[in-house]
């Protein structure tokens, strides 16, 4: 409890998120880069990186979009992509739940992968802390992390027009997605789920207006979800 | 890319409030009630399931050689996945695998 009572929580949330810059800027700076490829104005680009703030969902609509894909298909897939938000959400709930309602908002806004990631891990270390204790570690993280992902969003917008098609950005999208979902693979259910959406994406390509996505990824997830149960069954049996 | 502007802010604004929904969700709305073990479980597999849809094709029919099967691309796909797996480090994981492609493309002109 002593670093409660030391040490000012905003300005502890703060150092905590300044490592993570170097995990936001790059992302930042390839979504401005690639979304002005894409076509899109200055203010379209930082449409998305302030209003939706999320850097995986941002890179499957833009990807879509580029594929002039309905939208009702954007919208499902890039929401669908930040549904794991809805855990983050659930698990802050008994920490900062008590919280003014202008305060959950904003944490809610600015509740991105690494904010998170850091604030959870801090609140079950101190699960005691008061409640405003912990809303300013939150906002500490944060006050670096997120400006700096509209910065990086901006800068790589700016620099966007300027990158020649040598360095074949095109591919930057699915090697991004590709580097965000390898660490990700953990257990056989992550491996069946990701393998399951590879395949199917293949057999169902043919069909139109981008469904083959819906189907590939509702599917991954219930493979996923289902292997998971029975090894939990299995363990069960075994203790 | 055949959307009007208002159809790019209206994707842009849903987006916007279907995410902050997603976040609000329990912290400011349903407060402490748990969610339910099955749903919890299909949410813990949502990006595994639908970032690989998405990159297959990419990977595979990649628009800028026309949909043709490309060696480069494959490899550095390869490369960035295996990096990926083996260090859990997305940036090694773009390095060395936009580093394959720009090395392939080279030796292959």
């Amino acid at each position: 409890m002593q670093s409660i009572n030391s040490k000012n929580p905003y300005f502890q949330g703060v150092i905590a998120g300044l490592p993570f810059l170097l995990v936001v800027a790059p992302f930042g700076l390839l979504f401005g880069v690639v979304a002005t490829e894409a076509g899109l104005p200055l203010s379209q680009v930082m449409g998305f990186s302030v209003l939706v703030i999320a850097g995986a969902s941002q890179f499957t609509a833009l990807q879509l979009m580029t594929e002039n894909a309905p939208i009702v298909v954007i919208l499902v897939s890039a929401l669908a992509v930040n549904l794991r938000m809805a855990m983050y959400s659930a698990s802050f709930a008994p920490h900062l739940g008590p919280a003014p309602v202008w305060q959950r908002a904003l944490i809610a806004y600015f509740n991105v992968d690494q904010t998170y990631a850091l604030s959870i891990q801090k609140f079950e270390d101190q699960p005691k802390a008061p409640v405003r204790w912990k809303v300013l570690y939150f906002f500490g993280a944060a006050t670096p992390i997120c400006p700096f992902w509209y910065l990086a969003t901006w800068a790589g917008a700016v620099l966007g027009s300027t990158i020649p098609p040598e360095f074949a950005l095109d591919f930057a999208v699915p090697i991004t997605f590709l580097a965000l979902v390898a660490p990700a693979l953990r257990t056989v259910a992550h491996l069946a789920a990701a393998l399951t959406a590879v395949v199917l994406s293949i057999l169902l390509a043919w069909m139109p207006y981008n469904l083959w996505l819906l189907i590939a990824a509702g599917a991954a997830m219930m493979v996923g979800a289902e292997i998971e149960r029975r090894m939990t069954l299995s363990k069960g049996e075994r203790v | 890319m055949n959307y009007s502007d208002p159809q790019i802010w209206l994707i842009i604004a849903i987006l916007g409030l279907g995410t902050f929904l997603i976040r609000f969700s329990f912290l400011g709305l349903l407060g402490d009630r748990e969610l339910p073990e099955w749903a919890l479980r299909h949410l813990r597999y949502t990006p595994v399931a639908v970032l690989p849809a998405i990159i297959t094709p990419l990977v595979l029919w990649p628009e800028a050689t026309g949909g043709e099967l490309d060696p480069a691309r494959l490899s550095a796909a390869a490369v960035a996945l295996a990096m990926g797996y083996l260090t859990k480090n997305a940036l090694a994981a773009i390095g060395t695998g936009m580093g394959t492609l720009y090395g392939l493309a080279f030796l292959l002109g």
